[in-house]
């Protein structure tokens, strides 16, 4: 076995290295790619076309669960592909929504300004707090993602200028650039919600594809050998860090631009939980996983809870055992993929 | 090979590691010719692994000083002296375990030759770091295993991929640290010709146990007891020298199989 591989073989470098660089391009796709293509082109397709068929409460779900699972690929970047598990980016969805109220109130109305304010507020606080917090890692990273985010909860449910503990309220109607028709329909504003998801999407799998995101799988499986390897992980950790917190604003801007309203009942510790809840539910390190996972989550919590007499929580309860017991690796991780060996993590 | 003249590649100058009362690393001076193929050998708990952790950075020296071509590297920690050629493999394979193959040895040429940090993909770049990587898989024989999970690799072949990232990262002197623990007669031989196979103009310094792998590979060896250097010179020298006949032989309860084999 050995030493049939002693020669190397320039044509089976030939063949592999040129499907693994152009990814498959212009010759056939292997099945398993075309299968999942047509998967996302018919999901996009039934999420595009959800408010032709929809009641504007329904729709309004639908808005919130998109914009709260780019929250929990926000999540996912971290405690998945980075090896981070992390309940701080409640802190960044609020500062990213808080800012979008504010602009919207006091400035303009524009969407794509309050995409832009948020996204950039919440990056730059993960940016701040994550020089420290990324110096730690495993548990204690956790405890102290989970201080950042207490922090600005209490600081949100004290400080006047938003509202305090009665939330900032009075946040006029979007409307998508600056001076034009706000929207008031449920469905306009669910389609920027979903621009917004598919904006924050596409910047994640961007992310994950490029050197960065290789860096980020190697500072998950072996900081110590990255550092072997000559480089240093803190910039590694800091800017995938600050993209998540920035991912985690424009969700919070999303969020409020449908809502209308936020309060700091929003980014409570049980929204940081429901998040890292959805990651492993859906499968974390891939980032479709999640996002089915958070679709999982808000139905169950906010739909299905109607028919069980509002216990909602419990639901969740009993279906996160339920799935760590038969879904050990994840929805995403579920039979239709070869169970992967991995070295072991600490675990939320 | 015409190093001998020239500035060594590696200078130890009176490297001493000391925990509390214990030195494990007892002024060690050492050099290290261009192109050798060195060995570092020594009874257990001589202080061999410390002196391999002072060396690669991975632990900060008590006193002395490391010097890689010429310039002092003492104060660099592992990741710097890794940039400046002077890479090391670990005892228990350490690799990306959760990534395929390729993405192993493309971390490491990202680092050496791309900008590891770009957060967003360019196909045309990205396919150079690819190529290069696969060329790094083709010297050491994995090529056709290129796409599986590094998880899924056996022992063997994950000491085969530790080379290919270690050549990956451009090195001036690699550090194997117990490169053939653990594996089987037929992978020892697989593994001994691999690193036989390297470019002259890296140099090698091998800390290892098996001593046919030792005097099969090296050109030099170094003998390490309680921490101090008791011999350095050709195999055969080292083979006759008295100390290390005492510092293997001498104590009653030594078990370690000795040259018995070889010579």
């Amino acid at each position: 076995m050995m030493r049939s591989k002693a020669q190397p073989r320039p044509s089976a470098a030939d063949r592999t290295g040129a499907s693994a660089s152009t990814g498959g391009g212009r010759r056939h796709l292997p099945r398993p790619v075309l299968v999942s293509r047509v998967a996302l082109g018919l999901a996009l397709l039934v999420l595009a076309a959800l408010p032709l068929f929809l009641a504007p409460y329904p729709i309004g779900l639908a808005g919130r669960i998109l914009a709260f699972a780019l929250l929990v690929v926000s999540v996912d970047l971290l405690t998945g592909v980075t090896g981070m598990p992390t309940l701080g980016q409640v802190a960044y969805f609020g500062t990213g929504a808080y800012a979008a109220g504010l602009v919207g109130i006091h400035m303009d109305s524009s969407a794509v300004l309050q995409l832009l304010v948020g996204s950039a507020a919440a990056a730059l606080l993960a940016l701040l707090t994550g020089a420290v917090a990324v110096r730690t890692s495993g548990i204690v990273f956790l405890m102290v993602t989970l201080a950042i985010g207490e922090l600005v909860h209490r600081f949100a449910d004290s400080f006047a200028p938003v509202g305090a503990s009665n939330g900032l309220a009075g946040i006029p109607p979007i409307s998508i650039l600056p001076g034009g028709e706000p929207l008031e329909l449920a469905g306009f504003i669910y389609w920027w919600v979903l621009a917004v998801f598919l904006l924050g999407m596409a910047v994640a799998t961007l992310v994950v594809k490029s050197p960065l995101g290789r860096s980020m799988r190697g500072v998950r499986d072996g900081e110590k050998r990255l550092h072997a390897l000559g480089q240093q992980t803190y910039p590694v950790k800091l800017a995938a860090y600050t993209i998540a917190g920035g991912l985690a604003g424009a969700a919070g801007t999303a969020w409020v631009a449908q809502t209308r309203f936020f309060s700091p009942g929003d980014l409570g510790f049980d929204v940081a939980a429901f998040a890292l809840l959805s990651v492993v539910l859906g499968g974390a390190g891939t980032l479709w996983g999640p996002v089915i996972g958070a679709f999982v989550v808000i139905l169950v919590r906010d739909w299905l809870s109607a028919y069980v007499d509002g216990r909602g929580a419990l639901m969740l309860g009993v279906l996160f055992v339920v799935a760590v017991y038969t879904l050990p690796r994840g929805i995403a991780g579920a039979r239709w993929r070869k169970p992967l060996r991995r070295p072991r993590r600490t675990s939320p | 090979m015409t190093g001998e003249e020239l500035e060594p590649i590696l200078r130890l100058e009176g490297l001493t590691l000391r925990y509390g009362a214990l030195t494990a690393v007892d002024h060690v001076d050492l050099s290290i010719r261009e192109g050798a193929r060195h060995a570092l050998i020594g009874p257990n708990g001589a202080g061999k692994s410390s002196l391999f952790s002072v060396v690669a950075g991975a632990v900060r020296a008590t006193e002395g000083r490391v010097i890689l071509g010429g310039k002092d590297i003492s104060s660099l920690n592992e990741s710097g002296r890794a940039r400046v050629g002077l890479v090391r493999t670990f005892q228990h394979s350490s690799l990306f375990l959760g990534v395929s193959v390729l993405d192993n040895v493309r971390l490491a040429v990202e680092r050496a030759h791309g900008r590891p940090k770009r957060p967003w993909p360019m196909p045309r770049t990205d396919r150079v770091i690819t190529e290069k990587a696969m060329s790094h898989l083709g010297a050491v024989g994995l090529v056709d295993r290129c796409n599986a999970l590094c998880g899924a690799l056996s022992h063997g072949e994950r000491r085969q991929l530790e080379v290919a990232m270690v050549l990956a990262c451009d090195p001036r002197l690699v550090l194997f640290d117990e490169p053939t623990a653990g594996m089987s007669a037929a992978e020892t031989q697989r593994f001994s010709e691999l690193v036989e196979s390297l470019p002259a103009e890296i140099t090698t310094v091998v800390v290892e146990h098996d001593l046919d792998v030792v005097f099969r590979l090296a050109d030099r060896v170094s003998v390490l007891a309680a921490g101090r250097l008791i011999a350095d010179g050709s195999p055969d020298e080292v083979r006759a020298d008295a100390a290390v006949k005492e510092a293997y032989l001498g104590k009653p309860r030594s078990a370690e199989p000795l040259f018995g084999g070889i010579s």
